[in-house]
Protein backbone atom coordinates (compact mmCIF):
# COMPACT_ATOMS: atom_id res chain seq x y z
CA UNK A 1 0.00 0.00 0.00
CA UNK A 2 3.03 2.12 0.90
CA UNK A 3 4.74 1.29 -2.54
CA UNK A 4 1.01 2.27 -4.15
CA UNK A 5 1.12 5.91 -2.04
CA UNK A 6 4.67 6.99 -2.70
CA UNK A 7 6.39 4.72 -5.23
CA UNK A 8 9.30 4.98 -2.48
CA UNK A 9 9.72 1.56 -0.99
CA UNK A 10 12.11 0.52 1.49
CA UNK A 11 14.35 -0.93 -1.77
CA UNK A 12 15.57 -3.54 0.54
CA UNK A 13 14.04 -6.84 2.31
CA UNK A 14 15.64 -6.57 5.52
CA UNK A 15 14.58 -3.00 5.85
CA UNK A 16 11.25 -3.84 4.79
CA UNK A 17 11.02 -6.65 7.94
CA UNK A 18 12.60 -3.37 10.64
CA UNK A 19 9.83 -1.57 9.18
CA UNK A 20 7.25 -3.70 9.06
CA UNK A 21 8.32 -4.93 12.74
CA UNK A 22 7.94 -1.80 13.77
CA UNK A 23 4.96 -0.87 12.34
CA UNK A 24 3.30 -3.95 14.15
CA UNK A 25 4.93 -3.60 17.41
CA UNK A 26 3.94 0.30 17.47
CA UNK A 27 0.39 -0.62 16.50
CA UNK A 28 0.26 -3.47 18.91
CA UNK A 29 1.91 -1.93 21.81
CA UNK A 30 -0.64 -1.53 24.39
CA UNK A 31 -1.06 -5.32 23.99
CA UNK A 32 2.15 -6.78 23.27
CA UNK A 33 4.29 -4.62 25.84
CA UNK A 34 1.93 -4.14 29.04
CA UNK A 35 2.90 -1.42 31.70
CA UNK A 36 3.04 2.09 31.36
CA UNK A 37 6.71 2.81 30.71
CA UNK A 38 6.31 0.48 27.67
CA UNK A 39 3.37 3.03 26.91
CA UNK A 40 5.29 5.86 27.43
CA UNK A 41 7.95 4.73 25.58
CA UNK A 42 5.76 3.69 22.35
CA UNK A 43 4.20 7.12 22.55
CA UNK A 44 7.29 8.96 22.26
CA UNK A 45 8.50 7.00 19.57
CA UNK A 46 5.53 7.75 17.32
CA UNK A 47 5.77 11.50 18.17
CA UNK A 48 9.37 11.42 17.34
CA UNK A 49 8.96 9.47 14.33
CA UNK A 50 7.01 12.65 13.06
CA UNK A 51 9.13 15.23 14.21
CA UNK A 52 12.51 13.66 12.99
CA UNK A 53 10.84 13.22 9.89
CA UNK A 54 9.58 16.88 9.65
CA UNK A 55 13.05 17.27 10.24
CA UNK A 56 14.42 15.21 7.51
CA UNK A 57 12.16 17.19 5.43
CA UNK A 58 14.61 20.37 5.81
CA UNK A 59 17.72 18.18 6.11
CA UNK A 60 17.94 15.51 4.46
CA UNK A 61 16.21 16.53 1.52
CA UNK A 62 16.28 20.52 1.11
CA UNK A 63 19.46 20.49 2.64
CA UNK A 64 18.55 23.40 4.93
CA UNK A 65 20.60 23.11 8.49
CA UNK A 66 18.00 24.74 10.79
CA UNK A 67 18.19 24.39 14.62
CA UNK A 68 14.40 26.04 15.03
CA UNK A 69 13.10 22.76 15.10
CA UNK A 70 12.23 22.08 18.86
CA UNK A 71 11.03 25.85 18.98
CA UNK A 72 7.85 24.65 16.01
CA UNK A 73 7.74 21.57 18.01
CA UNK A 74 7.15 23.84 21.09
CA UNK A 75 4.74 26.10 19.68
CA UNK A 76 2.58 23.11 19.11
CA UNK A 77 2.58 21.75 22.31
CA UNK A 78 1.78 25.34 23.90
CA UNK A 79 -1.04 25.78 21.78
CA UNK A 80 -2.55 22.28 23.25
CA UNK A 81 -1.97 23.00 27.11
CA UNK A 82 -2.55 26.91 26.79
CA UNK A 83 -6.08 26.34 25.03
CA UNK A 84 -6.68 23.43 27.91
CA UNK A 85 -5.84 25.99 30.41
CA UNK A 86 -7.89 28.93 29.04
CA UNK A 87 -10.95 26.87 26.74
CA UNK A 88 -10.99 24.33 29.45
CA UNK A 89 -10.75 20.61 29.19
CA UNK A 90 -12.54 19.10 26.10
CA UNK A 91 -12.06 18.30 22.49
CA UNK A 92 -12.92 21.60 21.64
CA UNK A 93 -9.65 23.32 23.04
CA UNK A 94 -7.34 20.05 21.85
CA UNK A 95 -8.72 21.37 18.38
CA UNK A 96 -7.99 24.89 18.44
CA UNK A 97 -4.19 24.59 20.43
CA UNK A 98 -3.58 22.34 17.42
CA UNK A 99 -4.23 24.69 15.07
CA UNK A 100 -3.43 27.73 16.63
CA UNK A 101 0.09 26.00 17.53
CA UNK A 102 0.18 25.20 13.79
CA UNK A 103 -0.76 28.57 12.49
CA UNK A 104 1.78 30.25 14.62
CA UNK A 105 4.67 27.47 13.89
CA UNK A 106 3.79 27.89 9.79
CA UNK A 107 3.81 31.64 10.23
CA UNK A 108 6.98 31.95 12.38
CA UNK A 109 8.78 29.74 10.13
CA UNK A 110 7.24 32.05 6.91
CA UNK A 111 8.68 35.11 8.17
CA UNK A 112 12.03 33.41 9.17
CA UNK A 113 12.57 31.83 5.83
CA UNK A 114 11.71 35.00 4.00
CA UNK A 115 14.25 36.98 6.22
CA UNK A 116 17.19 34.61 5.68
CA UNK A 117 16.45 31.70 2.91
CA UNK A 118 17.80 34.33 0.19
CA UNK A 119 21.29 34.60 1.47
CA UNK A 120 23.46 31.55 2.20
CA UNK A 121 22.90 28.53 4.38
CA UNK A 122 24.52 29.36 7.10
CA UNK A 123 22.68 32.67 7.68
CA UNK A 124 19.56 30.58 8.07
CA UNK A 125 21.01 28.27 10.62
CA UNK A 126 22.29 31.32 12.68
CA UNK A 127 19.18 33.24 12.60
CA UNK A 128 16.92 29.94 13.87
CA UNK A 129 19.55 29.56 16.45
CA UNK A 130 18.69 33.17 17.74
CA UNK A 131 14.90 33.07 17.32
CA UNK A 132 15.08 29.48 18.75
CA UNK A 133 16.70 31.02 22.41
CA UNK A 134 14.68 34.11 22.22
CA UNK A 135 11.48 32.04 22.06
CA UNK A 136 13.16 29.41 25.01
CA UNK A 137 14.31 32.46 26.85
CA UNK A 138 10.63 34.38 26.76
CA UNK A 139 8.88 30.96 27.33
CA UNK A 140 10.83 30.92 30.57
CA UNK A 141 10.09 34.44 31.17
CA UNK A 142 6.43 34.99 31.16
CA UNK A 143 5.29 32.69 33.91
CA UNK A 144 2.15 34.24 34.05
CA UNK A 145 1.28 32.62 30.52
CA UNK A 146 3.63 29.67 30.21
CA UNK A 147 4.61 28.77 33.82
CA UNK A 148 8.25 29.94 33.09
CA UNK A 149 10.47 26.97 34.13
CA UNK A 150 7.55 24.82 35.70
CA UNK A 151 5.85 24.40 32.39
CA UNK A 152 1.81 23.74 32.46
CA UNK A 153 -0.03 21.13 33.13
CA UNK A 154 -3.59 21.27 32.31
CA UNK A 155 -6.68 18.43 31.71
CA UNK A 156 -7.29 16.57 28.50
CA UNK A 157 -11.11 15.13 27.78
CA UNK A 158 -11.55 12.24 30.64
CA UNK A 159 -12.36 9.76 27.62
CA UNK A 160 -7.90 9.87 26.88
CA UNK A 161 -7.40 9.59 30.98
CA UNK A 162 -6.43 6.75 32.81
CA UNK A 163 -9.38 7.09 35.10
CA UNK A 164 -11.39 6.17 31.92
CA UNK A 165 -11.68 2.29 31.81
CA UNK A 166 -13.62 0.77 29.29
CA UNK A 167 -15.76 -2.83 30.03
CA UNK A 168 -13.23 -4.45 27.87
CA UNK A 169 -10.17 -6.40 27.90
CA UNK A 170 -7.61 -7.75 25.14
CA UNK A 171 -5.26 -10.39 25.48
CA UNK A 172 -5.57 -9.52 29.26
CA UNK A 173 -5.20 -6.36 29.27
CA UNK A 174 -7.87 -3.80 30.15
CA UNK A 175 -8.55 -1.03 27.48
CA UNK A 176 -8.54 2.47 29.41
CA UNK A 177 -8.55 5.93 28.08
CA UNK A 178 -4.65 6.23 28.46
CA UNK A 179 -4.51 3.52 25.49
CA UNK A 180 -7.42 5.43 23.65
CA UNK A 181 -4.74 7.53 23.77
CA UNK A 182 -2.30 6.26 22.60
CA UNK A 183 -3.98 5.29 19.36
CA UNK A 184 -4.71 8.56 19.09
CA UNK A 185 -1.53 9.47 18.95
CA UNK A 186 -0.26 6.44 17.20
CA UNK A 187 -2.78 7.03 14.19
CA UNK A 188 -2.20 10.71 13.76
CA UNK A 189 1.56 10.11 13.73
CA UNK A 190 0.88 7.52 10.83
CA UNK A 191 -1.50 9.90 8.50
CA UNK A 192 1.60 12.77 9.22
CA UNK A 193 3.92 9.95 8.37
CA UNK A 194 2.62 8.98 4.99
CA UNK A 195 1.85 12.62 4.04
CA UNK A 196 5.08 13.19 4.43
CA UNK A 197 6.25 10.10 2.57
CA UNK A 198 3.88 11.57 -0.51
CA UNK A 199 5.37 14.89 0.04
CA UNK A 200 9.38 13.96 -0.61
CA UNK A 201 8.32 11.67 -3.53
CA UNK A 202 5.44 14.42 -5.42
CA UNK A 203 7.20 16.07 -8.14
CA UNK A 204 7.50 18.85 -5.28
CA UNK A 205 9.56 16.85 -3.20
CA UNK A 206 11.66 16.04 -6.48
CA UNK A 207 12.44 20.10 -7.04
CA UNK A 208 13.82 19.84 -3.41
CA UNK A 209 16.42 17.51 -3.81
CA UNK A 210 17.36 19.22 -6.76
CA UNK A 211 17.92 22.56 -5.00
CA UNK A 212 19.70 20.53 -2.45
CA UNK A 213 22.38 19.08 -4.97
CA UNK A 214 22.66 22.25 -7.48
CA UNK A 215 20.56 25.41 -6.00
CA UNK A 216 21.91 27.47 -8.97
CA UNK A 217 21.13 24.78 -11.59
CA UNK A 218 17.78 24.44 -10.67
CA UNK A 219 17.45 28.33 -11.16
CA UNK A 220 18.76 27.59 -14.42
CA UNK A 221 15.85 25.32 -15.25
CA UNK A 222 13.55 27.67 -13.97
CA UNK A 223 12.89 26.98 -10.28
CA UNK A 224 12.94 29.30 -7.75
CA UNK A 225 14.61 28.47 -5.04
CA UNK A 226 13.43 30.70 -2.48
CA UNK A 227 10.27 29.85 -2.88
CA UNK A 228 10.68 25.98 -2.83
CA UNK A 229 12.87 26.65 0.24
CA UNK A 230 10.31 28.57 2.39
CA UNK A 231 7.49 26.50 1.34
CA UNK A 232 10.06 23.29 2.71
CA UNK A 233 10.64 25.09 5.86
CA UNK A 234 6.75 26.00 6.26
CA UNK A 235 5.51 22.66 5.60
CA UNK A 236 8.25 20.75 8.16
CA UNK A 237 7.70 23.37 11.25
CA UNK A 238 3.85 22.52 10.39
CA UNK A 239 4.81 18.66 10.92
CA UNK A 240 6.70 19.62 14.26
CA UNK A 241 4.31 21.86 15.81
CA UNK A 242 1.54 18.66 14.69
CA UNK A 243 3.83 16.53 16.79
CA UNK A 244 4.18 19.00 19.42
CA UNK A 245 0.20 19.14 19.61
CA UNK A 246 0.17 15.24 19.96
CA UNK A 247 2.82 14.93 22.61
CA UNK A 248 1.21 17.91 24.62
CA UNK A 249 -1.88 15.51 24.58
CA UNK A 250 -0.17 12.67 25.45
CA UNK A 251 1.85 14.15 28.04
CA UNK A 252 -0.59 16.13 30.05
CA UNK A 253 1.82 18.64 30.71
CA UNK A 254 5.12 20.98 28.95
CA UNK A 255 7.89 22.51 29.98
CA UNK A 256 10.78 23.44 28.33
CA UNK A 257 12.81 21.31 28.89
CA UNK A 258 10.25 18.46 27.07
CA UNK A 259 9.42 19.90 24.21
CA UNK A 260 11.99 23.60 23.47
CA UNK A 261 15.08 22.59 24.87
CA UNK A 262 18.50 22.02 23.23
CA UNK A 263 18.94 18.69 24.24
CA UNK A 264 15.84 17.59 22.08
CA UNK A 265 16.93 19.54 18.82
CA UNK A 266 20.48 17.56 19.36
CA UNK A 267 17.96 14.15 19.55
CA UNK A 268 16.31 14.96 16.49
CA UNK A 269 19.78 15.61 14.56
CA UNK A 270 21.08 12.45 15.26
CA UNK A 271 17.51 10.11 14.76
CA UNK A 272 17.79 12.09 11.25
CA UNK A 273 21.55 11.16 10.88
CA UNK A 274 21.73 7.93 12.30
CA UNK A 275 18.69 6.41 10.59
CA UNK A 276 19.78 7.96 7.15
CA UNK A 277 19.54 12.05 5.74
CA UNK A 278 17.06 12.17 3.09
CA UNK A 279 14.86 9.21 3.37
CA UNK A 280 12.09 9.64 5.50
CA UNK A 281 12.27 5.80 6.57
CA UNK A 282 15.42 6.65 7.74
CA UNK A 283 13.94 8.95 10.55
CA UNK A 284 11.52 6.62 11.73
CA UNK A 285 14.19 3.76 12.35
CA UNK A 286 16.88 6.48 13.63
CA UNK A 287 13.83 7.67 16.28
CA UNK A 288 12.92 4.41 17.19
CA UNK A 289 16.68 3.56 18.32
CA UNK A 290 17.30 6.54 19.87
CA UNK A 291 13.82 6.55 22.47
CA UNK A 292 14.67 2.68 22.90
CA UNK A 293 18.38 3.46 23.91
CA UNK A 294 17.44 6.71 25.70
CA UNK A 295 14.67 4.72 27.76
CA UNK A 296 16.39 1.30 28.41
CA UNK A 297 19.88 1.64 27.88
CA UNK A 298 20.65 2.68 31.45
CA UNK A 299 18.60 -0.33 32.51
CA UNK A 300 20.27 -2.36 30.31
CA UNK A 301 23.43 -1.10 31.51
CA UNK A 302 22.82 -1.77 35.45
CA UNK A 303 22.43 -5.27 34.31
CA UNK A 304 25.46 -5.69 32.76
CA UNK A 305 27.34 -3.81 35.58
CA UNK A 306 25.75 -6.32 38.03
CA UNK A 307 26.67 -9.28 36.10
CA UNK A 308 29.97 -7.74 35.44
CA UNK A 309 30.81 -7.44 39.22
CA UNK A 310 33.99 -9.56 39.11
CA UNK A 311 35.85 -7.04 36.65
CA UNK A 312 35.62 -4.14 38.48
CA UNK A 313 36.61 -1.49 35.82
CA UNK A 314 34.81 -3.15 33.09
CA UNK A 315 31.97 -3.06 36.04
CA UNK A 316 32.92 1.05 36.83
CA UNK A 317 32.59 1.63 32.85
CA UNK A 318 29.20 -0.47 32.79
CA UNK A 319 27.69 1.62 35.73
CA UNK A 320 24.11 3.25 34.48
CA UNK A 321 25.12 7.09 35.05
CA UNK A 322 27.49 6.43 32.17
CA UNK A 323 24.95 5.97 30.01
CA UNK A 324 24.95 9.03 27.97
CA UNK A 325 28.76 8.07 27.45
CA UNK A 326 27.84 4.92 25.88
CA UNK A 327 25.27 6.68 23.94
CA UNK A 328 27.87 8.94 22.53
CA UNK A 329 29.97 5.82 21.32
CA UNK A 330 27.30 4.28 19.65
CA UNK A 331 26.37 7.26 18.06
CA UNK A 332 30.28 7.72 17.11
CA UNK A 333 30.27 3.64 15.62
CA UNK A 334 26.98 4.38 13.88
CA UNK A 335 28.12 7.25 11.81
CA UNK A 336 31.83 5.95 11.36
CA UNK A 337 30.08 2.55 10.01
CA UNK A 338 27.03 3.64 8.51
CA UNK A 339 27.85 7.20 7.02
CA UNK A 340 24.88 7.34 4.76
CA UNK A 341 22.91 5.86 7.44
CA UNK A 342 21.16 2.83 8.66
CA UNK A 343 18.91 3.02 5.62
CA UNK A 344 21.25 4.43 3.21
CA UNK A 345 24.05 1.26 4.34
CA UNK A 346 20.89 -1.51 3.76
CA UNK A 347 19.38 -0.42 0.68
CA UNK A 348 23.36 -0.33 -0.60
CA UNK A 349 23.36 -3.89 0.42
CA UNK A 350 20.34 -4.59 -1.22
CA UNK A 351 21.30 -2.61 -4.55
CA UNK A 352 24.60 -5.00 -4.96
CA UNK B 1 17.17 42.72 -40.73
CA UNK B 2 15.19 40.54 -38.16
CA UNK B 3 15.73 41.39 -34.60
CA UNK B 4 18.00 38.86 -33.14
CA UNK B 5 17.17 36.06 -30.85
CA UNK B 6 20.06 37.59 -28.74
CA UNK B 7 21.89 40.41 -28.83
CA UNK B 8 24.61 41.84 -26.18
CA UNK B 9 24.93 45.44 -26.24
CA UNK B 10 28.14 46.58 -23.75
CA UNK B 11 27.65 44.18 -20.82
CA UNK B 12 30.05 44.57 -18.33
CA UNK B 13 30.08 41.81 -15.54
CA UNK B 14 32.36 41.68 -12.60
CA UNK B 15 33.20 38.60 -10.44
CA UNK B 16 33.76 40.38 -7.04
CA UNK B 17 37.06 42.58 -7.72
CA UNK B 18 37.58 41.37 -11.06
CA UNK B 19 36.64 42.97 -14.18
CA UNK B 20 35.56 40.13 -16.19
CA UNK B 21 33.67 40.99 -19.40
CA UNK B 22 34.29 44.66 -20.21
CA UNK B 23 31.22 45.82 -22.86
CA UNK B 24 30.43 42.41 -24.80
CA UNK B 25 28.75 42.73 -28.38
CA UNK B 26 27.36 39.83 -29.23
CA UNK B 27 24.33 38.98 -31.66
CA UNK B 28 22.77 35.30 -31.76
CA UNK B 29 20.89 35.14 -35.51
CA UNK B 30 17.49 33.29 -35.39
CA UNK B 31 17.75 29.69 -36.87
CA UNK B 32 21.37 29.76 -36.49
CA UNK B 33 24.54 28.44 -34.31
CA UNK B 34 26.74 31.46 -33.38
CA UNK B 35 30.18 29.83 -31.66
CA UNK B 36 31.58 31.66 -29.14
CA UNK B 37 35.48 30.80 -29.67
CA UNK B 38 38.39 32.51 -27.54
CA UNK B 39 41.63 31.06 -25.54
CA UNK B 40 40.83 30.00 -22.09
CA UNK B 41 39.71 32.91 -19.41
CA UNK B 42 38.74 35.15 -21.73
CA UNK B 43 34.90 35.21 -20.19
CA UNK B 44 33.15 32.93 -22.43
CA UNK B 45 31.54 31.04 -19.86
CA UNK B 46 31.10 34.31 -18.03
CA UNK B 47 29.23 35.60 -20.98
CA UNK B 48 26.91 32.56 -20.68
CA UNK B 49 25.87 32.88 -16.97
CA UNK B 50 25.70 36.36 -17.58
CA UNK B 51 23.03 35.82 -20.17
CA UNK B 52 21.51 33.51 -17.17
CA UNK B 53 21.67 35.99 -14.67
CA UNK B 54 23.90 34.02 -12.70
CA UNK B 55 26.27 36.76 -12.74
CA UNK B 56 24.54 40.32 -12.95
CA UNK B 57 25.90 42.47 -15.81
CA UNK B 58 26.94 45.99 -14.38
CA UNK B 59 26.13 47.54 -17.27
CA UNK B 60 24.70 47.45 -21.08
CA UNK B 61 22.04 45.40 -22.11
CA UNK B 62 20.90 41.64 -22.58
CA UNK B 63 18.04 41.28 -25.14
CA UNK B 64 16.27 38.30 -25.71
CA UNK B 65 13.71 38.75 -28.48
CA UNK B 66 13.76 42.40 -28.04
CA UNK B 67 12.91 41.87 -24.34
CA UNK B 68 15.71 43.46 -21.86
CA UNK B 69 16.38 40.43 -19.61
CA UNK B 70 19.55 42.32 -17.89
CA UNK B 71 17.24 42.10 -14.51
CA UNK B 72 15.04 39.51 -14.62
CA UNK B 73 14.99 36.30 -12.21
CA UNK B 74 17.39 33.54 -13.63
CA UNK B 75 14.14 30.78 -13.37
CA UNK B 76 12.25 33.41 -15.19
CA UNK B 77 14.74 33.53 -18.24
CA UNK B 78 14.45 29.74 -18.08
CA UNK B 79 10.93 29.77 -18.34
CA UNK B 80 11.16 32.38 -21.40
CA UNK B 81 12.45 29.38 -23.14
CA UNK B 82 16.17 29.68 -22.61
CA UNK B 83 18.05 26.04 -22.69
CA UNK B 84 21.43 26.07 -20.51
CA UNK B 85 23.82 23.82 -20.49
CA UNK B 86 26.47 24.84 -18.10
CA UNK B 87 30.14 23.21 -18.40
CA UNK B 88 29.74 21.40 -15.06
CA UNK B 89 26.78 19.43 -16.46
CA UNK B 90 25.45 20.25 -13.17
CA UNK B 91 22.84 16.84 -13.15
CA UNK B 92 21.43 15.70 -10.14
CA UNK B 93 22.95 12.60 -9.38
CA UNK B 94 20.78 11.67 -6.76
CA UNK B 95 17.86 12.03 -9.28
CA UNK B 96 17.12 9.46 -11.60
CA UNK B 97 17.93 10.01 -15.36
CA UNK B 98 14.04 9.77 -15.80
CA UNK B 99 13.36 12.68 -12.92
CA UNK B 100 16.44 14.56 -14.18
CA UNK B 101 14.56 15.04 -17.34
CA UNK B 102 10.92 15.72 -15.61
CA UNK B 103 12.49 18.27 -13.79
CA UNK B 104 13.79 19.85 -16.70
CA UNK B 105 10.75 19.92 -18.89
CA UNK B 106 9.37 23.09 -16.85
CA UNK B 107 5.87 23.76 -18.27
CA UNK B 108 4.88 20.64 -18.26
CA UNK B 109 4.75 16.52 -18.64
CA UNK B 110 8.05 15.59 -20.78
CA UNK B 111 6.27 14.39 -23.97
CA UNK B 112 6.63 10.95 -25.22
CA UNK B 113 7.11 12.11 -28.54
CA UNK B 114 10.05 14.51 -27.23
CA UNK B 115 11.05 11.71 -24.99
CA UNK B 116 11.44 9.40 -28.56
CA UNK B 117 13.48 10.92 -29.58
CA UNK B 118 15.94 11.66 -27.13
CA UNK B 119 16.25 8.26 -26.62
CA UNK B 120 16.94 8.13 -30.16
CA UNK B 121 19.76 10.36 -29.94
CA UNK B 122 21.69 9.20 -27.22
CA UNK B 123 20.34 5.63 -26.75
CA UNK B 124 22.55 5.26 -23.40
CA UNK B 125 19.74 7.31 -21.44
CA UNK B 126 16.72 4.39 -22.44
CA UNK B 127 19.13 1.68 -21.11
CA UNK B 128 19.64 3.80 -17.75
CA UNK B 129 15.83 5.51 -17.47
CA UNK B 130 15.13 4.55 -13.87
CA UNK B 131 19.38 4.17 -12.39
CA UNK B 132 20.42 7.00 -10.45
CA UNK B 133 21.73 9.90 -13.28
CA UNK B 134 25.30 9.77 -10.38
CA UNK B 135 25.69 5.70 -11.79
CA UNK B 136 26.25 7.04 -15.40
CA UNK B 137 29.73 7.76 -16.99
CA UNK B 138 31.05 11.03 -17.91
CA UNK B 139 29.97 11.23 -21.66
CA UNK B 140 26.56 9.77 -20.39
CA UNK B 141 26.33 12.21 -18.19
CA UNK B 142 26.78 15.26 -20.64
CA UNK B 143 24.30 13.69 -22.65
CA UNK B 144 21.70 13.88 -20.35
CA UNK B 145 22.80 17.32 -19.55
CA UNK B 146 21.97 18.22 -23.22
CA UNK B 147 19.60 15.77 -23.38
CA UNK B 148 17.79 18.05 -20.37
CA UNK B 149 18.43 21.53 -22.30
CA UNK B 150 16.24 19.28 -24.84
CA UNK B 151 13.20 18.07 -22.67
CA UNK B 152 10.87 20.87 -24.20
CA UNK B 153 10.99 23.39 -27.20
CA UNK B 154 13.33 26.24 -26.35
CA UNK B 155 13.26 29.68 -28.23
CA UNK B 156 17.60 29.57 -27.22
CA UNK B 157 20.22 27.42 -26.23
CA UNK B 158 23.03 28.13 -24.43
CA UNK B 159 25.63 25.43 -24.40
CA UNK B 160 29.29 25.68 -22.64
CA UNK B 161 31.49 23.54 -24.04
CA UNK B 162 29.30 20.25 -24.52
CA UNK B 163 32.56 18.03 -25.62
CA UNK B 164 35.30 18.70 -23.24
CA UNK B 165 36.89 15.71 -22.05
CA UNK B 166 34.82 13.44 -23.89
CA UNK B 167 36.09 10.41 -25.90
CA UNK B 168 36.11 10.84 -29.89
CA UNK B 169 32.89 7.95 -29.81
CA UNK B 170 31.06 10.36 -28.00
CA UNK B 171 31.91 13.71 -29.10
CA UNK B 172 30.56 12.78 -32.63
CA UNK B 173 27.50 11.33 -30.84
CA UNK B 174 27.12 14.84 -29.29
CA UNK B 175 27.89 16.64 -32.62
CA UNK B 176 25.11 14.54 -34.29
CA UNK B 177 22.60 15.30 -31.42
CA UNK B 178 23.49 19.23 -31.92
CA UNK B 179 23.56 18.66 -36.00
CA UNK B 180 19.65 17.67 -35.56
CA UNK B 181 19.23 20.31 -33.08
CA UNK B 182 19.95 22.64 -35.75
CA UNK B 183 18.28 20.94 -38.52
CA UNK B 184 15.16 21.84 -36.58
CA UNK B 185 15.95 25.76 -36.73
CA UNK B 186 17.36 26.07 -32.99
CA UNK B 187 19.12 29.05 -32.29
CA UNK B 188 21.83 28.58 -30.49
CA UNK B 189 24.76 29.82 -28.47
CA UNK B 190 27.74 27.77 -28.73
CA UNK B 191 31.28 27.60 -26.43
CA UNK B 192 33.40 24.95 -28.38
CA UNK B 193 36.97 24.28 -27.58
CA UNK B 194 37.12 21.72 -30.19
CA UNK B 195 37.61 23.64 -33.17
CA UNK B 196 36.53 20.43 -35.29
CA UNK B 197 33.16 20.27 -33.66
CA UNK B 198 32.67 24.20 -33.94
CA UNK B 199 33.56 24.09 -37.93
CA UNK B 200 31.21 21.93 -38.43
CA UNK B 201 28.32 22.63 -36.29
CA UNK B 202 28.75 26.90 -36.61
CA UNK B 203 27.13 29.30 -38.81
CA UNK B 204 28.96 32.48 -37.52
CA UNK B 205 31.50 32.74 -35.13
CA UNK B 206 32.15 35.44 -32.36
CA UNK B 207 35.72 35.36 -31.27
CA UNK B 208 35.96 36.93 -27.72
CA UNK B 209 39.55 37.96 -25.64
CA UNK B 210 40.15 39.85 -22.89
CA UNK B 211 36.28 40.27 -21.79
CA UNK B 212 35.07 41.80 -24.86
CA UNK B 213 34.19 39.98 -28.52
CA UNK B 214 36.95 41.38 -30.98
CA UNK B 215 35.64 39.33 -34.18
CA UNK B 216 32.91 38.50 -35.29
CA UNK B 217 31.82 36.77 -38.99
CA UNK B 218 30.96 33.88 -40.87
CA UNK B 219 32.62 30.30 -39.51
CA UNK B 220 33.29 29.69 -42.79
CA UNK B 221 35.45 33.17 -43.18
CA UNK B 222 37.46 32.05 -39.92
CA UNK B 223 37.38 27.83 -40.29
CA UNK B 224 39.41 28.78 -43.74
CA UNK B 225 41.36 31.35 -42.87
CA UNK B 226 44.41 30.12 -40.54
CA UNK B 227 46.28 33.26 -40.23
CA UNK B 228 43.04 35.03 -39.12
CA UNK B 229 42.57 31.85 -36.70
CA UNK B 230 45.65 32.17 -35.52
CA UNK B 231 45.78 36.09 -34.97
CA UNK B 232 42.81 35.98 -33.32
CA UNK B 233 43.13 32.61 -30.76
CA UNK B 234 46.85 31.98 -31.36
CA UNK B 235 46.27 28.43 -32.80
CA UNK B 236 46.37 26.71 -35.86
CA UNK B 237 44.21 24.40 -36.42
CA UNK B 238 45.66 23.28 -40.41
CA UNK B 239 43.85 19.46 -40.55
CA UNK B 240 42.10 19.61 -37.34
Amino acid sequence: MIQLFSGDGPRSRILALILIAIGLGLAFAPFLFPGVRALETAARICVFIVLAASYDLLLGYTGIVSFAHTMFFGLGAYGVALASTHIGRGFPALGAGTLAGLAAAVALALVIGLFSLRVRAIFFAMITLAVASAVTVLVSQLSALTGGEDGLVYQIPRALGPAMRLDLEIAGVTVTGKILNYYLVFCVALVLFLVMLRIVNSPFGRVLQAIRENDFRAEAIGYRVVRYRVTATCLSAGFAALAGSLWAIWLRYVGPGTTLSFEIMLDILLMVVIGGMGTIWGAAIGAVLMVLAQSYLQGLMGYAAGASEAMPILSRLLDPDRWLLWLGVLFILSVYFFPTGIVGRLRARAAR
Amino acid sequence: MAEPMLRLDGVQTDIGRYHILSGVDLEVPRGEVTMLLGRNGVGKTTTLRTIMGHWRAKAGRVLFDGQDIAKVPTPAIARMGVGFVPEDMGIFSDLTVEENMTLAAVSGPLAPARRDRIFAAFPPLAAFWRAPAGTLSGGQKQMLSIARAMAEERRLYLIDEPTKGLAPAIVSTMAQALRELKAEGASMLLVEQNFAVARALGDRAAVMEGGRVIWTGAMAELANDAALQERLMGLSVEGA
